[in-house]
C-alpha cells in the first residue's frame, strides 16, 4: 500500500470522530453568537479541541486573555509528554517536523505512536498526510457545523449541555485510564473553594491553580 | 465580544498550545523528565475535566424553577450511557436531548 492510502486508511477512526464533534464545536460556537469564521480560524491555528470547546466557555464570561492562556496551558500541558516517544520517528522529516509537532492532537498522537517504524522514504509523507487529513477533518467539521449554526437561526435552548456531557464523557475516560480518585477529590474541593472567592471572572483559572498546588502537596514519593 | 478579543484569545491559545506540543522537542532532547512533571501529566487532566465540567454547571440556581432537576437527571444519563455503551457521540447525544427536553417542559 502507498504511503498516502495507508494514511487514508489510519486516518478514517479520526474522522468518523473528529467530524461530529467539530460540527458540534462549530455549532455551539455559532449559537453563542460568535460569526462561523472565528469557527474555521480557531480550528485551523489553534487544533486543539478540548481547548477550544473551554475556550467557548471563557468566551461567554469575557475571560481575561491570561486566563485563557493559562487555562489552555494547563489543559494542554499533557502535550508535552507526547512528543517524549516521538523524538525517534520525528528525526529525519526535515521541514515538515514543525507541522508534524503542531498538529500534535490526542488522537495524531495515538496513530503516530502506534505506528511501527517504516522506512524512511515513506515515513515522512504518510505522517505528513494523516496529519494534514485530520486537520482537514478537524476544521471542515468545525466550519459545517458553526454554517449549520448560523442558518438555522432557531435558539436551541439547552445545547449547550452538550459541553458538559461532552467534559463529563471525557472526565470517565480519564478515570478508566488512572483508576484513581485523587485528581476527581482535589477538583470538587478546588472547584468550591474558587467559586467561594470573590473572583468570578478568573473562576477557572483560580480552580485549576488551586488544585494544581493541591495535587503537589498531596504528591507521595511513589507517584 | 468584540472581533479583536476573539482573535488575539485564538492567537494565545495557537501559541500557547504550539508550545506545549514542542516543549519534549525543544528541551527534553536526552533526559527524561523529572518525575514531579510526570506525576502533574497524569494528574492534571483527570482533575480539569471535572473542573471543566463544575465551571460549565457554575450558573445553575439551585434554588429557583427548575432546580437544578434538568442538570441532575441529564449529568446521571451520561454517566449511565457511558458506561453502558462506551461511545461519547451517543452519550453525549442522549444526555443533551434529555436536557433539552427537560428544559422545555420545566420552563428555563
Amino acid at each position: 500500500m502507498s504511503p498516502l492510502k495507508k494514511a487514508f486508511v489510519s486516518s478514517l477512526p479520526v474522522l468518523f470522530g473528529y467530524v461530529p464533534l467539530g460540527i458540534a464545536y462549530g455549532f455551539l460556537l455559532s449559537q453563542s453568537g460568535i460569526p462561523w469564521y472565528f469557527a474555521g480560524l480557531a480550528s485551523i491555528i489553534v487544533f486543539a479541541g478540548a481547548a477550544q470547546f473551554l475556550a467557548l466557555g471563557l468566551w461567554s464570561n469575557l475571560a481575561p486573555l491570561p486566563e485563557i492562556a493559562a487555562a489552555t496551558l494547563l489543559l494542554n500541558l499533557r502535550h508535552a509528554f507526547f512528543g517524549l516517544s516521538l523524538l525517534k520517528k520525528f528525526s529525519n522529516t526535515g521541514k515538515a517536523k514543525a507541522y508534524l509537532i503542531f498538529a500534535l492532537t490526542d488522537e495524531n498522537y495515538a496513530l503516530l505512536s502506534s505506528q511501527e517504524e517504516m522506512e524512511e522514504g515513506q515515513k515522512k509523507r504518510y505522517y505528513l498526510t494523516l496529519s494534514l487529513l485530520n486537520h482537514f477533518y478537524w476544521s471542515a467539521g468545525s466550519v459545517l457545523g458553526a454554517l449549520l449554526g448560523a442558518v438555522l437561526k432557531i435558539n436551541l435552548v439547552g445545547l449547550d449541555f452538550a459541553l458538559t456531557a461532552l467534559f463529563i464523557v471525557l472526565a470517565l475516560e480519564q478515570y478508566k485510564k488512572i483508576k484513581k480518585l485523587k485528581p476527581f477529590v482535589i477538583a470538587i474541593i478546588s472547584g468550591v473553594f474558587a467559586f467561594l472567592l470573590p473572583f468570578k471572572q478568573i473562576l477557572l483559572l483560580l480552580a485549576i491553580s488551586t488544585g494544581t498546588i493541591l495535587l503537589l502537596l498531596t504528591r507521595r514519593r511513589e507517584e | 465580544m468584540s472581533s479583536t478579543y476573539l482573535i488575539l484569545s485564538i492567537l494565545v491559545m495557537a501559541v500557547v498550545t504550539f508550545f506545549t506540543r514542542a516543549f519534549p522537542f525543544l528541551f527534553f532532547i536526552r533526559k527524561k523528565p523529572p518525575a514531579v512533571l510526570l506525576y502533574l501529566e497524569r494528574m492534571l487532566p483527570p482533575m480539569i475535566m471535572l473542573l471543566l465540567v463544575l465551571y460549565s454547571l457554575k450558573d445553575i440556581k439551585p434554588l429557583a424553577k427548575p432546580y437544578g432537576i434538568p442538570e441532575a437527571a441529564a449529568i446521571i444519563l451520561v454517566v449511565l450511557v457511558h458506561r453502558w455503551k462506551s461511545n461519547t457521540f451517543v452519550s453525549i447525544a442522549a444526555g443533551t436531548v434529555l436536557y433539552m427536553v427537560l428544559r422545555n417542559l420545566l420552563g428555563a
